[in-house]
């Protein structure tokens, strides 16, 4: 891999530790992917940020990072493992919240903006058509590369750290025009109404094509929330972090020769599949990835003069939260009894043992819910959701 | 026998070698404490990584496994040197970070031709046994 003058130097240790080991990083993964150069990013979204993931050994190599290491674009940072203000109140215990507020520490020392949200692009970290990121979290990747147009590979946490203290990127995979070309076309014969529908087509798609990239035919609108959702889903069981729609996605191309046709039946089967037979939730939670101010907005309506009887947690940035303190949402929501969780999300956090079954209203939830925290879930509409955590 | 590969991260290490035919997932895999591997089923269920020249095809599973190698360094329970027939991000992030020496895209496969238990070096981008 051609490397710059500067870049050399980097390499050999001119620039501190942190730089060096960060440009073995990134050097050693341009030449295991063919990469020609590296290139510079615009901003990074680094993943691997809560205390369960990550355990004593990853904040010694965080703090080893932060000895000399500080982030030379701006970088926004994946959910913690608990809410940081609230956290007793959702019963995290206090050596917990002692690690984790170490880990964010580091990353404050670092510069990182300490956003700890999902969805960095609707908290001001929102790049454009063409643009050069390195983003971990895989939802967050999906969404940027396909509905903004921008392009990152799915990084790890070690990988998007590196990238945020060079402020480089090896060039290969999405990064380049022929990895962003779609190879099959899928046409929708179904009228995808909801949340649900979108996340339901992730999880047939992703399983369905592996890591091939999609052009989707046939859907006609879809808002924030609903492309959101699709992100999440695809990429969460087994799809290209990167997905075209005709119409609504800002890459233009020709329809590739090979099709799917995905039917109304194929929706149905995938909202059946993730639903278990249960009789009784314990934990209603929205907002994976985090909610929208409209998706608060809604749930603060639904709420409206009702007492929830349930555990709700609606998992938002902070960002968000304050503008929905400030509107007026956040008072209905909590007269309600309903708890906000911001900063994170039920993934992360450490809920194993804490709950039996759950009901969301996102496919990507579904999936870790069983699979790392083994919970049994419902899977419903936001509408559906808030319904059940009030009734009684 | 001598063969040559990629290095991942340079380094001589020599050791004895525990060789996998199947994939591994650091995260969730090994258990980060004692490195003894975990997975249920795993041909190497039980065996223990530490001290070992780690012979496997690649890595699998999540991201947060580069993590899981840095905790097995630290706690003095990692491979000595890792080789792969091809590497992926994870394992390969993950003894850079580590400092594990590590090579993969050897000229002979690792897997068909080093036996468990063998006396394997790993001297930059040669692997001897």
């Amino acid at each position: 891999m051609f490397l710059t003058k500067e870049e050399k130097r980097m390499l050999e240790g001119k620039y501190g530790n942190a730089v060096k080991k960060s440009m073995e990083i990134l050097v050693a993964l341009g030449n295991i992917f063919g990469a020609k150069r590296l290139i510079p990013v615009k901003s990074v979204q680094i993943s691997g940020v809560s205390y369960d993931n990550l355990g004593d050994a990853g904040i010694e190599f965080l703090s080893e990072m932060a000895k000399d290491g500080k982030v030379v674009v701006p970088t926004t940072l994946n959910p913690a493992g608990m809410d940081l203000e609230n956290w007793k109140k959702l019963g995290i215990s206090k050596e917990f919240a002692k690690k984790q507020k170490i880990i964010l520490d580091i990353f404050a020392k670092m510069g990182v903006n300490i956003t700890c949200t999902c969805t960095p692009y609707l908290v001001g970290n929102k790049p454009g058509v063409g643009d050069h990121i390195a983003w971990g979290e895989s939802s967050a990747v999906t969404y940027s590369n396909s509905v903004l147009g921008a392009r990152t590979n799915k990084e790890g946490g070690p990988s998007s750290l590196a990238s945020a203290l060079t402020g480089r990127t090896p060039e290969y995979g999405y990064h380049l025009d022929k990895n962003r070309k779609p190879v099959v076309l899928v046409k929708i014969e179904a009228d995808l109404k909801n949340e649900i529908d979108f996340g339901a087509l992730g999880k047939v798609l992703g399983e369905k094509l592996k890591g091939k990239v999609p052009l989707i035919k046939g859907i006609k609108k879809a808002s924030t929330e609903e492309l959101k959702s699709l992100s999440a889903s695809i990429v969460t069981y087994g799809g290209a972090p990167l997905f075209h729609i005709k119409g609504i996605t800002p890459e233009k191309f020709r329809d590739p020769k090979k099709e799917i046709i995905i039917k109304r039946k194929d929706i149905d089967e995938a909202i059946k599949d993730m639903n278990d037979k249960i009789e009784e939730v314990d934990l209603v939670f929205v907002g994976c990835p985090h909610c929208t101010l409209n998706e608060i907005k809604k749930i603060s309506e639904l709420l409206k003069d009702k007492k929830v009887n349930k555990e709700l947690w609606i998992c938002v940035s902070r960002k968000i939260k304050k503008i929905s303190d400030k509107k007026g949402y956040s008072k209905t929501i909590e007269s309600a009894g309903a708890k906000f969780a911001c900063d994170t999300c039920p993934i992360v956090a450490p809920l194993k043992g804490r709950f039996k079954a759950i009901a969301t209203n996102s496919a990507k939830g579904v999936f870790y819910n069983r699979n790392k925290n083994n919970f049994k879930t419902f899977f419903a509409t936001l509408e559906d959701c808030i319904e059940l955590a009030v009734r009684k | 026998m001598i063969t040559r590969g990629r290095i991942i991260f340079k380094g001589n290490v020599k050791g004895e070698a525990l060789v996998s035919e199947e994939e591994i997932s650091f995260y969730g895999g090994i258990d980060a404490e004692t490195g003894i591997i975990t997975e249920k089923g795993h041909p190497l269920e039980g065996k223990s990584v530490k001290g070992k020249i780690l012979v496997f095809p690649k890595g699998k599973g999540s991201t947060v496994g580069s993590y899981t190698m840095y905790r097995l360094k630290k706690n003095g329970v990692a491979p000595l040197g890792i080789i792969n027939r091809e590497c992926e991000t994870v394992v390969a992030v993950g003894a850079i970070i580590s400092e594990i020496p590590m090579v993969d895209k050897l000229d002979k496969d690792p897997i068909k031709n080093i036996k468990n238990g063998q006396i394997v070096e790993i001297k930059g981008n040669e692997v001897i046994f």
